[in-house]
């Protein structure tokens, strides 16, 4: 399983316009200028790639920080 | 496990019928559903939907109907030789009766016909080619047609851009020493809302309060509207259909990177892609044509067959896997070889119900 920090650092590779070294685990994801529905697509791939997990959209709605995220991904490995 | 095996049938012929109207997703007219969240150019980058057939005139009965008229000539099947009809859809003609009794009579098919509605959509072609082999493989019917698709818009409810119509007719024959069809199934009703129209069945009846607009994922719909959790059925799309086609491969012993074709639900391109990613397919062996036609529900995989595969799986015997995935929560996988498939010229419908 992977760590908190490598799975911040996957997240901020899925970003095209935020500045990878401003993302960490208490980044408020949905608060970013550049999230979207279609982002939200592209996070639940990198997760269900590299973590084998099939994330619901209530899991991301109910997340507030990316720790939050990998908090529901490691309860559902 | 939901493994079937029928032999002693092939896929003869494919036909499919399209409104002839053409909406075009980076020129939204007042009717399309474009949401405010990206810009059009952005939707039909990560869709991959450029074009879609609409019509308000043409329901997917009127589709399959001219579709229909034309496979049959092009085949040379007489009218009297259909024994059996098989309607996928989730917008029937009326709530009550069945389509397919109404399609029966108005292609002037004996009154023996064989006739049965399923209401599947994304998985339904799968679905109806699993019913439809099993009623063919003992040989007491000799010819079917399958017919699947979903069609009409109406005024003034705003019609989704992912979306287009789409009428199809699959022919299918009792053919001895056929290798016939092998199948996974699989549903997960816990995800029933995941795709739903709330209102209009028995649960919820229409009323008033049907037509009011109201907040959900994807913006604002009325109850009469089918609305979607984008999320779960993109997470569901990525991870079981792969899933389905690696048991059918396994169960029966076959390496479904040597088949010709992978033909999948035509969902939207970032989840298909992601598909053909995960099986390890390269592009050629994945056709598509949701650029042009959108997502067409169960008339996806056939129109991809008509409009991409005519001229190249036409003149070969060809092996094909397809898979339907989405509304049901609900998939399925087939893999068949065609030998001499036939392939209809793509029937366009206008308004006025008139053939071009």
């Amino acid at each position: 399983m992977k760590t908190l920090d490598e799975f911040v650092a996957l997240f901020a590779e899925q970003l095209d316009e935020t500045d990878p070294s401003t993302v960490t685990a208490q980044t408020k994801f949905r608060d970013l200028d550049e999230w979207s529905s279609l982002l939200a697509l592209t996070l639940i791939s990198m997760i269900d790639e590299e973590f084998d997990v099939a994330l619901k959209g209530d899991d991301v709605k109910n997340s507030e920080t990316i720790e939050d995220v990998y908090n529901i991904v490691v309860s559902k490995k | 496990m939901a493994f079937f095996e029928f032999k002693d049938v092939e896929l003869v012929g494919m036909a499919a019928g399209v409104p002839s109207f053409i909406a075009n997703n980076l020129h939204p007219l007042p009717d399309d559903d474009i949401s405010s969240d990206y810009a059009p150019e952005d939707f039909v980058k990560n869709t991959g939907v450029l074009e879609r057939r609409i019509t308000y005139t043409q329901t997917t009965s009127d589709l399959c109907y001219h579709a229909a008229e034309r496979l049959l000539a092009d085949l040379g099947w007489k009218k009297e030789e259909v024994d059996a009809l098989i309607f996928v859809s989730q917008t029937r003609d009326f709530a009550t009766p069945a389509t397919s009794g109404i399609l029966q009579d108005r292609l002037g098919l004996s009154k023996g016909t064989y006739c049965i509605d399923l209401t599947l959509g994304c998985s339904g072609w799968v679905y109806g080619l699993n019913t439809v082999t099993s009623l063919l493989s003992t040989g007491c019917m000799k010819k079917a047609l399958l017919m699947a698709g979903d069609s009409k818009a109406v005024r003034p409810m705003k019609i989704s851009p992912l979306f287009g119509h789409a009428g199809t007719v699959t022919a299918l024959e009792y053919k001895p020493g056929a290798k016939g069809f092998q199948f996974h199934c699989g549903t997960d009703g816990s995800g029933y809302d995941a795709i739903i129209i709330p209102d209009g069945g028995a649960r919820n009846l229409i009323t008033p309060r049907s037509f009011e607009y109201e907040e959900c994922e994807g913006g604002e719909k009325t109850r009469m509207q089918s609305r979607m959790k984008g999320m779960d059925v993109f997470s569901f799309g990525i991870t079981t259909a792969p899933k389905s086609v690696k048991k059918l491969a396994e169960h029966y012993g076959f390496d479904y990177q040597s088949y010709d074709y992978l033909v999948l639900h035509q969902a939207n391109m970032a989840m298909n892609s992601m598909i053909a990613k995960k099986l390890k397919l390269p592009n050629e062996k994945v056709p598509s044509c949701m650029h042009n036609f959108g997502n067409t529900s169960s008339a996806s995989i056939p129109l991809t067959i008509v409009t991409e595969l005519k001229g190249k799986a036409t003149n070969a015997r060809t092996n094909f896997l397809c898979c339907g995935f989405g509304v049901g929560l609900s998939w399925a996988t087939v893999a068949f070889t065609t030998e001499n498939l036939f392939i209809s010229d793509l029937v366009e419908v206008d308004e006025e119900g008139v053939c071009l």
